[in-house]
């Protein structure tokens, strides 16, 4: 069985790179928000749910409407990100920036109002979906030009993957852009340094701050249509597992940092791939695919202790 | 002194209050909301109608007969809360339920503290009844049995050697899935360790569909339940694997053709406690009166959920007359229930000294166009449930 696994090595590292796309496009978003508030937004994964039922919805209605199925794929990414881009905005409105407002330095509070608006994200699309179709699992219609596939030097390739790669670098590149070359990205990087001298410079930072929600929510809502496209069933508590695990990509990568989240993501995936395909023939099937987490997390565990910093990112001196 | 007299009188009124009520309620706990609902809700139903069909009788009895029905979200925590809240409504008198083997494990030791029967339309895992309790009874049959039935039917009737066998870590997964695994063996089966694998992953089943592709299985196995196994499915005919799966009864629904997708669904075979409603010529009216109420297509688990609660609702009605026309105690329904014969819409019910019932009906069924409601019977074995 090894000899068979060992002839499929390319099509497991091209299926972890798919689930390492999806990792960091959802650590994009991670990462925006901590550099610029050092808040860990739990409620980002429900962010990416609510794109990946949006996705299944567009389908779901526009699907037999417009016979091609780009078409479709595309306004369901543009309305992802849209409805995404907007909920975090709501949200960030909503539950953070009162406690700002309020001046609460401890940092507990809006991470503990991050888990708590991740619950009811949860259960408002589980009530919605429950009334709207009566349904719990999520079924994405079968697209065909998305689900033709080729085979590449024995590795199986659909067309719907290329897309997500494709537009994961397209992310990375274009918000690399906007964050070092426009002045949107400069206010962003100058409220992430210093909100008080920012604001000195006639910046307003509440301003800024809900655009970078935008921006995440945004990324996260391309990658939920991006991954209820790949994986096809989705439920509304879909975003915990990919969420925790972008989280810790955006760590590993050094969080703040939008190439070190892309990288983090990249390697989280091929670490959780090989382990779950390899461990049960490597250990004669006493550890299973269930604990690829357990080995992803373990050299994780070693590597930020070498680098506590992440791979890319910088020991910051402490703000004054 | 004081503080006694309160106490006194408080007792008394509760007295009072429980002598006066002439309400009967039969609960029923099983998934109604999340992956699982669909069957869940069956179960649910089938019990309703049973219970609103003799609700006329109660009357004349001078008792009013109500459903409680309790969402435990396939859930062992929430199972538990609500046994909590069951036990103490003195007018439940008995449960229907559970689905899920790893949620009525230990909900039905919380109902055991009161002795409060359940009756079980679906629970397989051989531990609901080994563990000898009293109250715990089902009118299904035993992963021990459906297991090595579906291990047969694999190897001598599929001409299966080498199988991967997969379960979803639960006790009635995990079970199925070593009893099917053991039986395999010993009928000279090919599944080494590191072809059995258990995964609680619902999305992405890429590793394991590439260790499958390593493998080259002529069969897989899956212990586990339709929302697991559907989407896993659907993946692994996405990448052109055509091998044949086989399952349990927890296949066992539509929903596991809306999950895979027809196409996908081909080929599936599943073994099953709870036979299709076709196969039981008393149970047409109840298909009827089914559709015309819930305005749905009744599945198996409701024919025998409809069974569980007729078997409560005749254990009362016995015990009713044995107590005089007064409301029993939930002891007495719990020993009536065991001794309960009723000719039900699934066969004959009668239940050993573990609870089991005596003769238990398991289903081979093909889902050969891949759609539930073209499904094929391939086979139908009556067992006696083992010692």
């Amino acid at each position: 069985m090894l000899e068979g696994l060992v002839a499929l090595l390319p099509q497991v590292i091209f299926d972890g790179l798919l689930l390492g796309f999806v990792y960091a496009m959802i650590a994009l978003g991670y990462t925006m928000v901590y550099g610029v508030l050092e808040l860990i937004n739990f409620a980002h994964s429900e962010i990416f749910m609510i794109g990946a039922v949006v996705g299944v919805e567009v389908f779901r209605y526009l699907g037999p409407a417009i016979p091609n199925g780009i078409v479709v794929l595309l306004l369901a990414l543009l309305l992802g990100a849209i409805i995404s881009g907007l909920m975090a905005m709501v949200v960030e409105r909503l539950a953070y920036r009162p406690l700002r407002a309020r001046g609460t330095t401890n940092r507990l509070v809006p991470l503990i109002t991050a888990i708590g608006v991740s619950f009811v994200l949860q259960d408002v699309v589980r009530f919605i979906e429950g009334l709207w179709h009566n349904e719990f699992k999520l079924q994405m219609r079968v697209i065909p030009p998305l689900d033709g596939n080729f085979t590449f030097l024995t590795v199986f390739v659909q067309y719907k993957a290329l897309i997500l790669i494709l537009v994961s670098l397209l992310m990375l590149f274009g918000l690399n852009y906007l964050v070092n070359r426009t002045k949107l990205g400069t206010a962003i990087r100058a409220v992430a340094q210093d909100m008080s001298t920012a604001r000195l410079m006639g910046i307003n930072p509440d301003v800024i701050i809900s655009r970078t929600f935008l921006i995440g929510g945004a990324l996260g809502g391309v990658a939920g249509v991006l991954f209820a496209v790949q994986y096809s069933t989705i439920d509304p508590y879909v975003g915990f597992f990919p969420g925790l695990k972008a989280f810790t990509a955006a760590v590993l990568g050094g969080i703040g940092n939008i190439t070190g989240a892309m990288v983090g993501g990249l390697v989280l995936g091929q670490l959780e791939t090989l382990s779950g395909t390899y461990l049960p023939t490597l250990t004669g099937g006493n550890f299973g695919t269930e604990y690829k987490d357990v080995i992803a997390f373990l050299i994780l565990i070693l590597l930020l202790l070498f680098r506590p910093q992440g791979l890319l990112g910088q020991v910051v001196k402490e703000k004054v | 002194m004081k503080r006694l007299g309160i106490v006194a009188l408080g007792v008394f009124a509760l007295g009072l209050a429980s002598a006066q009520s002439n309400v009967i309620k039969i609960a029923t706990q099983s998934p109604l909301s999340g992956g699982q609902a669909a069957l869940g809700e069956q179960i649910k139903l089938g019990a309703q109608l049973a219970v609103e069909e003799a609700q006329a009788r109660f009357q004349k009895l001078g008792f009013r007969l109500e459903l409680a029905p309790y969402d435990d979200q396939a859930n062992p925590d929430t199972g538990v809360a609500n046994a909590n809240r069951i036990i103490n409504d003195p007018d439940i008198l008995g449960v229907v339920g559970h689905l899920n083997s790893g949620v009525a494990i230990p909900s039905s030791e919380v109902y055991a503290r009161v002795n409060l029967v359940m009756v079980s339309p679906a629970n397989t895992n051989p531990r609901v009844t080994d563990r000898g309790l009293s109250n715990v009874n089902r009118i299904c049959g035993r992963d021990d049995v459906q297991g090595p039935a579906g291990a047969e039917f694999a190897v001598k009737d599929l001409k299966a050697k080498r199988i991967f066998v997969i379960h979803d870590k639960t006790a009635y997964g995990q079970g199925l899935a070593e009893n099917f695994r053991k039986r395999a063996l010993a009928l000279g089966a090919e599944i080494p360790n590191s072809a059995f694998v258990g995964t609680e992953e619902k999305s992405n089943f890429a590793t394991l569909i590439t260790q499958i592709q390593a493998f080259r299985p002529d069969l897989i196995y899956f212990g586990g339940i339709y929302d697991q196994v559907g989407p896993f499915a659907k993946q692994l005919r996405e990448r052109g694997i055509r091998v044949p799966i086989l399952g349990g009864d927890g296949l066992d629904a539509s929903e596991y053709e809306r999950l895979a997708g027809a196409d996908a669904a081909k080929d599936t075979y599943f073994t099953t406690v709870a036979g299709p409603i076709s196969q039981f010529p008393k149970a047409a009216k109840f298909a009827q009166d089914f559709r015309a109420k819930f305005g749905k297509n009744a599945e198996g688990f409701g024919v025998y959920a409809y069974d569980a609660a007729n078997v409560i609702i005749s254990a009362i009605e016995t015990a009713i007359k044995q107590s005089g026309g007064k409301k029993p105690s939930r002891q007495l329904v719990a020993q009536r229930v065991r001794l309960v014969k009723l000719s039900g819409l699934t066969g004959e019910i009668e239940f050993n000294s573990k609870g089991d019932i005596k003769v238990a009906d398991y289903f081979v069924i093909h889902l050969d166009t891949g759609k539930y409601a073209e499904q094929k019977l391939l086979k139908k074995v009556s067992i006696a449930a083992p010692r």
